[in-house]
């Protein structure tokens, strides 16, 4: 058990970082995976070159493993540029989390990631490579 | 009601293969009977057997095996026609299961009979099955939908029902005997008269109620009554429809093709007799014999001592579960409720909870078991849901409480 929900991911889960909501943010999303009901809207600020990430805040209700992966999630971009976070793989975020998951439970893993790329690709124009186009549309972002 | 005997769940559990493994290290406890059935060895044994010695397709040759697929496959039928108290078994259509029974009522009964100011309704209780086939066929017909609503137990409201009657013609009222998120025992008798008095059918989804507790569709006084194998430890792709052999005989077909048939010309295709003409193509023959292996299983158990365990199996497992602090507990008083109990644990959401269950080989599902509306009303986007059957022991809910209880220590 203690395998499975281990000490980092609970810290998250119990203390997420950069929970809440932003004020104006440069790029925002939303994101419902509607088997398990998880939501997340993630808000990003961008620093004065419009390109830095500066800071991330998100909001939303979920399993243990979805509210976590976001929390985890805004530190690991902090401070990175919007095209490097278009293309960073989920793999990196997977490694973060450092637990095996289930299909079903790699979607509410990934589902803040996905909401994050889909909110920086709006709002400036970044890649969203087909794989997450396909997992937008599955995840009923919006 | 308890004229039959006790049943003894520890000895009928020993028909069952699959409680003989052990899950990430621990005894099974499975929980989760409402989603799908486990299969006792008689059951298996009729497959094999069958496909061993009796296997040919149906209807068709004129050679003994042939002749022998065909009499088992139509005993079961029998067997079927029995167990609901069918007046014929003519009356009883081999499905895929319940879903495809009660898509075959909305597609072959309601696309020609429903128009532009009839009405069906149906329950805020219901599985996506009887839900889904209805409001479709509905919109694509004009026909109106409405939705009986339920209560803050979990029970239907009918306090509405004059209002509803008024607001268009009454064609189709479809309801569950059992709801399969709450376990609620729906008072269908009631709504069978109102829907006769409006001149509507009467659709019953007891695909979560067969499997628990004698049905008697002549009692009931139903029009159709859609069921599934799996969940009365039956196999997987077959179920039956049981429909009122005037309404099946004046029916279109639903699937079309080989057998269905009566004769076949360029110019025009007439249909074969009823069951006949709602089993077109070569149909799940073994499954259907091992459903009724299924049936003859559950039977000599007895209805009534399955219904009477899993009441008192409830009736624990809501004890036990009220004393976890901060659960939630969804649906009505054990007397009128089936073996399923639905719950909350906090904030937690419930695939964390089935996940920590999981570690300690306690299987109960968490979603919203495909009742999305129930779930809009309850407020919530998930439960966790337990369900008992005739192999359900007290010491499995006992690990499901104590499996609750470590999740709450994991979590808090």
């Amino acid at each position: 058990m203690s395998d499975f929900y281990r000490e980092v991911i609970l810290d998250h889960y119990k203390n997420p970082r950069g929970h809440g909501a932003m004020e104006s943010p440069d790029a925002t999303a939303e994101g419902l995976n509607p088997l398990c009901g998880d939501e997340v809207t993630i808000s990003v600020a961008l620093a004065d070159d419009g390109e830095t990430i500066d800071e991330v805040k998100f909001e939303g209700r979920g399993c243990a493993i979805s509210q976590a992966a976001t929390s985890m999630l805004t530190e690991m971009v902090k401070g990175r540029s919007a095209t490097d976070v278009a293309t960073l793989p989920k793999e990196e975020l997977l490694e973060e989390i450092g637990i095996p998951l289930t299909p079903i439970r790699l979607k509410c893993a990934l589902l803040g990631l996905g909401v994050l790329k889909v909110a920086l690709h709006r709002a400036k124009g970044t890649p969203l490579p087909p794989e997450w186009a396909g997992l937008a549309n599955e995840l009923e972002i919006s | 009601m308890t004229t039959q005997a006790k049943l003894d769940a520890r000895k009928l559990r020993a028909d069952f293969p699959i409680f003989e493994q052990q899950i990430h290290g621990k005894p099974l406890a499975y929980l989760d009977s409402a989603a799908t059935a486990q299969k006792p060895a008689q059951v298996l044994d009729a497959l094999r057997v069958f496909y061993e010695t009796s296997y040919a397709n149906v209807h068709r040759g004129v050679y003994e095996l042939s002749e022998r697929a065909t009499a088992a496959y139509e005993s079961a039928r029998l067997t079927m026609a029995g167990f609901v108290n069918a007046p014929s078994p003519k009356e009883i259509i081999f499905t895929r299961n319940a879903t495809e029974g009660l898509n075959l009522v909305a597609y072959a009964w309601g696309l020609v009979n429903l128009r532009p100011g009839d009405l069906v309704v149906v329950t805020e209780l219901e599985h996506h099955s009887n839900f889904v086939p209805w409001q479709y066929i509905a919109s694509r017909t004009g026909a109106g939908f409405k939705l009986i609503p339920l209560d803050d137990q979990g029970e239907l409201d009918l306090s509405g029902l004059d209002a509803l009657s008024r607001e268009g013609n009454m064609k189709v009222v479809a309801a569950n005997l059992v709801s399969n998120s709450l376990g609620t025992v729906n008072p269908v008798e009631k709504l069978v008269a109102w829907a006769h008095e409006q001149g509507a059918i009467m659709v019953v989804d007891a695909a979560q109620a067969a499997p628990h507790r004698p049905i008697d569709v002549q009692a009931l006084g139903c029009d159709f009554l859609a069921f599934s194998a799996h969940k009365l430890c039956g196999p997987t792709s077959v179920g039956a429809l049981w429909g009122r052999l005037d309404l099946l005989e004046e029916m279109e077909p639903f699937n079309l093709g080989g057998h269905m048939i009566r004769a076949v010309r360029a110019e025009e295709t007439t249909w074969g007799e009823v069951p006949a003409k709602f089993e077109a193509g070569t149909q799940p023959i073994a499954e259907a014999v091992g459903f009724a292996a299924a049936v003859d299983y559950i039977t000599a158990a007895g209805l009534e001592s399955i219904e009477q365990h899993e009441h008192d199996l409830a009736v624990y497992a809501l004890e036990q579960l009220a004393e976890i602090p901060d659960i939630k507990l969804y649906g009505p008083p054990p007397e009128r409720r089936a073996g399923i109990v639905s719950f909350n644990l906090g904030d937690l959401h419930p695939h964390d909870v089935a996940q920590v269950l999981d570690m300690e080989g306690v299987a109960i599902r968490a979603g919203h078991h495909c009742c999305q509306p129930l779930m809009q009303k309850l407020g919530v986007a998930a439960t966790n849901r337990a369900s008992f059957y005739l192999y359900t022991v007290p010491d499995e809910i006992d690990r499901l409480v104590a499996g609750l209880h470590k999740a709450q220590k994991i979590f808090s």
